[in-house]
């Protein structure tokens, strides 16, 4: 498969504190790849990077291929120079999804939907909201058109901006901790739609603690530590048997109470 | 005492204060409806990233802010004219003396109710594509109205007192109109009480109707998340 989105030694400092250490990742078109790591290690803040809401203080992000800004120089590690009008472009075509939602309040969930399809890419209004009816019915919520998203269950808003992301046509999504804020029962419904994207094949970039969902749904899973790719691999590779300590101290954390008989784990805890 | 009351004055020449009132409602009304754009423009510029705009909108907030108004409302009716060489209109002087003290007032207004939303909101609107002018077009600057209309029409209520200044350049606004009237008939007690009356009443109402509208605003759901 051609290579969808990838990030070459990417860093990035808040002020004197480095963030990400010189990040290597490459994901192939319709992968879906899910990124784990202790809170702080920097898993936000790569995705941020990737469609560039935070700029990369060093390193180069390739779009199908094609590097993102221009390099001020011809060193291989030149500084890169960003100009606004190009990043919307790209932030256009690589979706995100936030743990907050951060749904637009003052528009309906129809609206919401709309609104980018309108303003971004200069799509009829017709044109836009046949769209978005298309995708909430996609999300199962073709009933809440016209509800605002103060009125919504946490599910049902994370969904509406699932489809608020997918109207923009994107190429890639990332998805950072898209059910952390929601009540456990609400979680389900949200995977699912994320389940059923990646069947379509749909090219997925996803932080989660949802290890369950890691291990069925995702192509290959990155562990972070520190701002760097700290091991990576298949699914039952990492979380079933990781080499490395930290993934393993890590995985322990969160198996430490566990139902017994409960989720695909169960078998076979680490050595 | 033994003062003896006489309302004859008011009841001859209610049409004089009636007028003045009218005035004093343009005065303000037009000082800060014209104030609006300029104020939003000015909370813009403060926010730019251009150091020197940015510095420029603050330095030109803190002027109307920290100076007493009567003595911009001098400088723009006396020196402005020097500087021109032209002579201003009383009116002229008194609204655009308001309309720049009210801008100023309103500039610090938009810049906090842009500043108060969740940051969240930039995000949601950047990750589709939106640039800064687009986002603040159609995501934050709505719902920052939204919150800033009750304390809008407070300044508002501020800037309506504010204009009785006018009088001091005989701009015939409510309290020119009572100096005059108490001048001719030496019942300042009655007039005077009367001008305060009504100043309340107008002032009362309209604070009325900002507290109905912020019920409205509050129940209209925009504060519950979920
Ligand atoms: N905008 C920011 N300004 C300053 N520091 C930040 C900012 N965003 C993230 N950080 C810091 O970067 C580190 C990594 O954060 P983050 O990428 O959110 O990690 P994760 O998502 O893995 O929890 C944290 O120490 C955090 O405080
Ligand atoms: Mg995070």
């Amino acid at each position: 498969m051609p290579e969808a989105i990838r990030a070459e030694k990417l860093f990035k400092s808040f002020g004197d504190q480095q963030v990400l250490a010189g990040i290597d990742l490459s994901v192939e078109v319709g992968e879906t790849v899910v990124v784990l790591g202790a809170s702080g290690s920097g898993k936000s803040t790569l995705l941020r990077c990737m469609n560039f809401l935070e700029l990369p203080t060093g390193g180069r992000i390739y779009l199908h291929g094609n590097l993102v800004g221009t390099p001020l120089g011809n060193q291989a590690d030149a500084k890169m120079k960003y100009a606004e009008p190009n990043l919307q472009r790209v932030r256009a075509k690589v979706g995100m999804v936030f743990q907050h939602f951060n749904l637009f309040p003052h528009m309906s969930v129809l609206h919401n939907i709309m609104e980018g399809q309108v303003t971004v890419l200069r799509r009829s209004r017709a044109q836009a909201e046949s769209r978005a009816r298309e995708l909430l019915a996609k999300v199962g919520l073709a009933d809440k058109a016209d509800s605002y998203p103060a009125n919504l269950s946490g599910g049902q808003q994370q969904r509406t901006a699932i489809a608020r992301a997918l109207a923009m046509d994107p190429e890639v999504m990332l998805f950072d901790e898209v059910t952390s804020a929601l009540d456990p029962e609400l979680v389900g419904e949200v995977l699912r739609v994320m389940r059923a994207l990646r069947e379509e094949g749909m090219t997925m970039i996803i932080v989660t603690h949802e290890l369950g969902f890691a291990y069925h749904a995702a192509d290959r899973i990155v562990f972070m530590d520190a701002g760097r790719v700290y091991e990576e691999g298949h699914p039952h590779d990492i979380l079933i048997a990781p080499k490395r300590e930290r993934t393993r101290q890590f995985l322990e954390g969160h198996n430490q109470f566990r139902l017994p008989e409960a989720g695909p784990l169960v078998a076979s805890e680490q050595t | 005492m033994d003062y003896s009351w006489n309302f004859d004055i008011i009841s001859r020449s209610w049409d004089l204060l009636l007028l003045g009132l009218a005035n004093s409602v343009y005065l303000t009304a037009a000082s800060f409806v014209l104030g609006l754009p300029l104020g939003l423009a000015l909370a813009l510029a403060r926010l730019s990233r251009r150091k020197a705009l940015s510095g420029l909108a603050g330095w030109y907030v803190d002027f109307f802010r920290a100076t007493p108004s009567l003595v911009q409302l001098y400088w723009f009716y006396f020196a402005l004219p020097q500087i021109l060489n032209v002579q201003i209109e009383p009116g002229t002087a008194a609204l655009l003396t308001l309309t720049l003290l009210s801008s100023a007032f309103v500039a610090e207004i938009f810049r906090g109710g842009i500043a108060s939303l969740d940051k969240g909101q930039w995000d949601g609107a950047r990750a589709i594509g939106m640039s800064y002018a687009q986002a603040m077009r159609r995501v934050i600057l709505p719902q920052a109205i939204k919150r800033m209309i009750p304390i809008f029409l407070e300044r508002a209520i501020e800037l309506f007192k504010t204009s009785t200044i006018a009088s001091v350049i005989s701009f015939p606004e409510l309290l020119f109109a009572a100096q005059d009237l108490a001048a001719r008939s030496y019942r300042s007690l009655e007039v005077y009480s009367v001008v305060a009356l009504i100043f309340m009443v107008t002032l009362i109402s309209l604070s009325q109707i900002t507290r109905r509208l912020e019920l409205r605003l509050a129940r209209s759901g925009e504060t519950t998340t979920s």
